[in-house]
């Protein structure tokens, strides 16, 4: 545990915030959101910087839960003092989603009405909806506005998402390894997923109990989405084709082990049906192509900064730069970069000097330029 | 911030072309650098408090752009600007891009769609030093501003300030203004033997 760098001991809160209207009309109510803070607050209350998670992603970003916690938060190598997002400038918020598992309202969440888990009765979450949700949060703390809303992947679109829906909001905006809408590709590698779920013969239309959930269709899912987070480059490197053996009853390559480790441990630390909700968000997000979605970023007021990654196949550069045209036609001050890198699309979570470059070059541009 | 400041003072001091330009261009106008490199000149531009915008290629030179907050595309112009709208630039730059564009009447024309006027700097092939090399040594020159070899050379088209003329002629683009230069100043006399770098506002 490098503590020089670092935030530190972190804890995880939850707070509990009003009603919420949700886009398919239905009302979350109360709504609970679970959320990371790092770094202070300032008097004036303009230094506070909102982190988006990706699909599997939660409200620990950065720093440690205990001293004994071998894994700092996702984005622990961008958040810190003297980091990225500097501690010791900015007052970061890190927010969980919901619709997710990991503390917020969500599938998991007890239903007030019936006093049992919502289960698959959870009413449908959009990215605008995650979006609202923060919105609640940031309110809380008082803030009349935000100094940057940054994201990757999933958090991208909510970091898109706040540009348009709360364009007074915010001062900067960063996307990572994002898309403004799927592609058939992308939504067919989420329908595989969420059918494996739905496949586990203890499915039982997502009215499953805890101790006999669908775990090994949730852990194909995540087989399926993890293939899709790395590069064939990174798989060839890490695993090449060892060892064949040839025996048909077991994973005989060490690609298929991996894999398999990687679905049996997401299912100790996530819930099927918020899978489900959470892809089926992702896969609903869109703000359209060429001039539609140049009319859908037209409110926007803020900077942006979007970074592609060029061996990322599952968001490729191309949808990367759907946006940055977009917005470059709708008039708006934007930088793109697509940085080569060899690690698909989880470069945007990795350490990459290039990319701590420009963050920091972004960050630090006076507010009125 | 220091560093970048002392950096472009000595940068206009050896680019008489990017002072001829900060000249040119009025404060409020907008401008697109295409092949903008470091950034260099789009952020000599906002000092003046001109509104600019880049696309360079150049992973490298991109990061440089974004650290000096200079607002830029990482692309590629042979690709396309088709999603600019009209005349939306007072000025298109093309800073001795030109010369390494795969079709630079193409993209000499899509800056004029997108720009009122069009910048072009590029290596005088006409010059002395570069005709006497050929002459005498009988091989492609390298001078200061070509300096590469044949072989490693990013520059696909060889052009003389004659060359432009003619060219734009050809094209039908009007030539509004133009200016030459050698080191550190304006040639006035026989520019096509005399300058090194030729400027060429078209519209």
């Amino acid at each position: 545990m490098d503590l020089e760098r670092s935030v530190g001991i972190v804890e995880t809160k939850t707070a509990t915030l009003g009603d919420l209207r949700l886009d398919n009309g239905s009302v979350l109510s109360p709504t609970l959101i679970a959320y990371e803070t790092y770094g202070t607050l300032s008097p004036a209350k303009d230094n506070a910087i909102l982190v988006c998670h990706a699909l599997s992603g939660d409200a620990h970003a950065a720093g440690y839960h205990s001293s004994s916690e071998k894994r700092p938060g996702w984005w622990d190598d961008y958040i810190g003092p003297g980091k990225s997002f500097d501690t010791n400038q900015f007052f970061i918020i890190s927010s969980n989603v919901i619709g997710g598992c990991k503390g917020s309202s969500g599938p998991i969440s007890i239903n007030p009405v019936s006093g049992k888990p919502y289960g698959s009765s959870f009413p449908f979450v959009s990215i605008k909806d995650m979006v609202e949700a923060q919105k609640l949060l940031i309110d809380s703390f008082g803030i009349q506005k935000l100094f940057c809303v940054a994201g990757g992947s999933m958090g991208g679109m909510q970091a898109l998402q706040w540009s348009i829906s709360y364009p007074d909001f915010l001062t900067n905006c960063i996307i990572l390894a994002s898309s403004p809408e799927h592609s058939a590709m992308q939504i067919a590698f989420n329908e595989v997923g969420r059918q494996a779920i739905l496949s586990d013969p203890n499915w039982n239309n997502g009215l499953y109990e805890d101790n006999a959930s669908p775990r090994k269709g949730l852990a194909l899912a995540r087989m399926v989405g993890h293939i899709t987070y790395l590069s064939d480059d990174k798989m060839r490197e890490k695993f090449g084709r060892n060892p064949p053996r040839g025996n048909l009853l077991n994973s005989d390559f060490a690609v298929g082990s991996y894999l398999i480790y990687q679905g049996e441990s997401f299912v100790d630390r996530f819930d099927a049906n918020s899978y489900i909700y959470v892809t089926k968000a992702l896969d609903h997000f869109s703000l359209g192509k060429g001039q539609e979605l140049t009319k859908a970023l037209s409110p926007a007021q803020c900077r942006f900064l979007i970074i592609s990654y060029s061996s990322d196949w599952l968001y490729p550069p191309a949808q990367s730069r759907e946006i940055v045209k977009s917005l470059e036609a709708a008039d708006k001050r934007v930088f793109y970069v697509e940085l080569n890198t060899k690690e698909g699309h989880d470069s945007f979570l990795l350490p990459n000097a290039k990319q701590e470059d420009v963050i920091n070059g972004f960050l630090k541009m006076p507010v009125d330029e | 911030m220091i560093a970048s400041k002392v950096l472009s003072s000595k940068t206009l001091r050896e680019r008489p072309d990017f002072a001829y330009i900060l000249d040119t261009i009025s404060p409020g106008s907008r401008v697109l650098d295409l092949g903008c490199g470091n950034g260099d000149l789009l952020y000599l531009l906002k000092q003046k408090g001109i509104r600019g915008q880049g696309i360079e290629k150049d992973e490298d030179a991109i990061v440089e752009c974004i650290r000096k907050g200079v607002y830029v595309h990482h692309g590629d112009i042979d690709e396309g600007l088709s999603h600019h709208e009209d005349k939306r630039f007072d000025y298109v730059i093309l800073n001795q891009t030109i010369q390494e564009t795969r079709h630079p009447g193409d993209i000499i024309k899509e800056g004029l769609r997108i720009g009122k006027r069009v910048i072009i700097v590029f290596p005088n092939f006409g010059y002395w030093e570069v005709r006497f090399r050929i002459l005498f040594q009988g091989k492609t020159p390298v001078t200061d501003l070509l300096p590469y070899r044949w072989f490693n050379t990013p520059n696909l088209h060889f052009l003389s300030v004659l060359d432009f003329e003619e060219f734009c002629q050809i094209r039908g683009f009007t030539v509004e203004d133009k200016a030459f230069f050698t080191d550190l100043k304006q040639v006035r006399f026989r520019a096509n033997f005399f300058a090194k770098l030729a400027l060429f506002q078209i519209r």
